[in-house]
């Protein structure tokens, strides 16, 4: 192979090519050994490197370092959850296992009207506000900020809290449900869409507006048709979540099967815990196929 | 091919001026000092290198840009001073037409020419994107004039950008505009779709009196078209005339071959003929 002499601008380039390279080398060790020096530090503040007392075979007492020591009190808890089940008597088994069927599927639809609840009102909050908070939408910086930051308060503060509050004013039942989810889920769409909104080409929003548009118009004309998927997927995405966040709400008295979640807590029901998780585990799978078939559908589909 | 309206022969015809117009980006001046008076019915061609702000005056004029120093007058209207809904209508009435056609790919292309009403809609009415069987009349001939009749329930987004850019135009005529600003409109465009656009706009201006104005950045297309061709180099105007006015030497000085032994026009051209090399 014939070897030219490089040119002085190959030859810059070499230079600063191995700067560049020794430069991100040195950047990629010291934010490894930052995040390995941080991530020790927050295992250590989380007790995981905790040595605890447990109770040997024998009756002697030992010390041993939390995880292995932990493991079989788990295994215990679980292995108390399942319920008695034989071949010959299998029907009565199961009656037996779900006893409370009744009461339960009152529940269970419950909770799936305060998931849906929720999800149309989080969905309205979230859809309204996503447009102010979107930085290239917004009509002003003020706007922008408060409802940032009012969305921002929404969806930091859990769903529990907000059903805790919401109890405390308008009493036990689903209505704190669907407010307290419907408040977290606005504030968690609202935040999503803004994003997608953010995404979005702005060009077409530039003809509706050279047209003669208003602020509305290039938001419904320009703006919507582009996130519309966007929000549908969302949208879905975020029902699937709600009903898992209805089914556990009910544990601060704000409906759902929550409520019977906390019965069998405390009165040490091992096999309503395992009955009552078998049938939230059934609904949120069927809820994520149905939904995910309706995505699929959706974003095929020629919507506006 | 239809004629424009009747309301277009009782509109009035007003002098477009502009006087010391100019914006500041920054610290560069995209538009400086600009003064011109654009007669009713003419087909004025702005032209200059990438960045000498032909871009910034039309949008200035349309006022999707505001000035930051000098005014615009049409008639005697001051088209500066516009705010809210009177400023929303002197957007329809200059409509404007964009190099990416600025469309919305997702909707129909019915739905897309009708945004040139939405300047006479109420909220309500946009939100439901409801029209009127008159505004579908209208919208619908005007896409027929343009040759996309058949296209008008397809969407935007699927179309060559030739069909788009007449798709815009559309939207333009339907706002039932006195001026039509086209900023770049057949740079994303091959030969023979360009001359389509070129001819539409053309019609547009013979036919039903609109006074057009449209950056250009190929020579031969200003002067095969424009009436008027006026030229920009840093934000200032450089050269207003006709085309044979626009000299051999003009042009050196418009775009400042810099280092450039010769400025060949034909290698810019877009017109759809073969270049003989002489």
């Amino acid at each position: 192979m014939t070897t030219f002499p490089l040119s002085p601008a190959v030859q810059a380039f070499e230079a600063a090519y191995a700067v560049a390279r020794r430069r991100s080398r040195l950047i990629w060790l010291v934010s490894t050994l930052v995040f390995a020096v941080l991530f020790m530090g927050a295992a250590l503040q989380s007790d995981f490197f905790k040595i605890t007392q447990v109770t040997l075979a024998d009756g002697s007492r030992a010390e041993r370092w939390i995880i292995p020591a932990g493991l079989p009190r788990l295994g215990e808890y679980l292995y108390k959850t399942i319920p008695s089940l034989s071949w010959d008597t299998l029907g009565s088994d199961i009656a037996a296992w779900f006893w409370a069927w009744r009461t339960w599927a009152v529940l269970l639809l419950e909770t799936i009207l305060i998931a849906f609840m929720a999800t149309v009102f989080g969905v309205a909050g979230g859809f309204l506000l996503s447009f102010p908070a979107a930085r290239n939408l917004s009509p002003n910086p003020w706007v922008l900020w408060i409802t940032r930051r009012f969305l921002e308060i929404a969806r930091t503060v859990p769903e529990l809290v907000w059903a805790l509050i919401f109890v405390f004013s308008f009493g036990i039942g689903p209505m704190a449900g669907v407010m307290a989810i419907a408040l977290h889920a606005m504030g968690a769409l609202g935040k999503l869409y803004s994003e997608a909104n953010e995404n979005i080409d702005m060009r077409p929003l530039d003809g509706i507006k050279a047209s003669g548009g208003t602020w509305a118009q290039q938001i419904r004309f320009g703006a919507v048709p582009q996130v519309l998927p966007n929000i549908i997927s969302y949208t879905l995405l975020r029902f699937e979540i709600n009903v898992r966040s209805s089914s556990i709400i009910g544990y601060v008295g704000a409906g759902g099967l929550g409520q019977e979640f906390r019965t069998a807590v405390s009165l040490q029901e091992y096999t309503d815990l395992s009955a009552l998780f078998v049938i939230i585990f059934v609904t949120v799978m069927l809820i994520d196929y149905g939904s995910e078939k309706l995505r699929h559908r959706f974003i095929g589909l020629g919507l506006r | 091919m239809s004629r424009g309206s009747s309301t277009l022969l009782v509109m009035e015809q007003h002098t477009l001026s502009l006087s010391g117009l100019g914006r500041q980006f920054g610290s560069t001046r995209a538009v400086d000092a600009v003064n011109l008076d654009i007669a009713p019915g003419q087909f004025v061609g702005v032209i200059g290198r990438s960045g000498a702000g032909k871009s910034t005056l039309l949008r200035l004029i349309n006022r999707l840009v505001d000035p930051t120093e000098g005014t615009i007058k049409f008639g005697a209207q001051e088209v500066t001073a516009l705010k809210g809904r009177a400023l929303r209508q002197w957007r329809r009435d200059c409509a404007m037409i964009f190099q990416q056609f600025n469309l919305v790919d997702r909707l129909d292309v019915l739905t897309n020419v009708l945004v040139g009403r939405l300047a006479d809609h109420g909220l309500l009415s946009s939100l439901a994107m409801r029209f009127t069987d008159a505004e579908r009349a209208i919208a619908i001939r005007a896409l027929d004039r343009l040759e996309l009749a058949p296209q008008a329930l397809q969407r935007a987004g699927t179309l060559s950008g030739g069909q788009q850019q007449r798709v815009a135009i559309a939207r333009a005529l339907v706002q039932n505009p006195r001026i039509m600003l086209a900023d770049e409109p057949i740079a994303s465009l091959d030969p023979g779709n360009a001359t389509r656009v070129m001819d539409a706009l053309r019609s547009i201006n013979r036919d039903d009196g609109i006074t057009v104005l449209v950056n250009l950045h190929t020579l031969d297309t200003a002067r095969a078209y424009c009436d008027r061709i006026v030229a920009m180099r840093a934000g200032r105007v450089m050269f207003d005339g006709v085309a044979r006015q626009l000299t051999d030497d003009v042009v050196r000085d418009i775009y400042g071959s810099d280092g450039l032994a010769e400025f060949n026009e034909a290698v810019t051209s877009t017109a759809a003929r073969a270049y003989v090399p002489a």
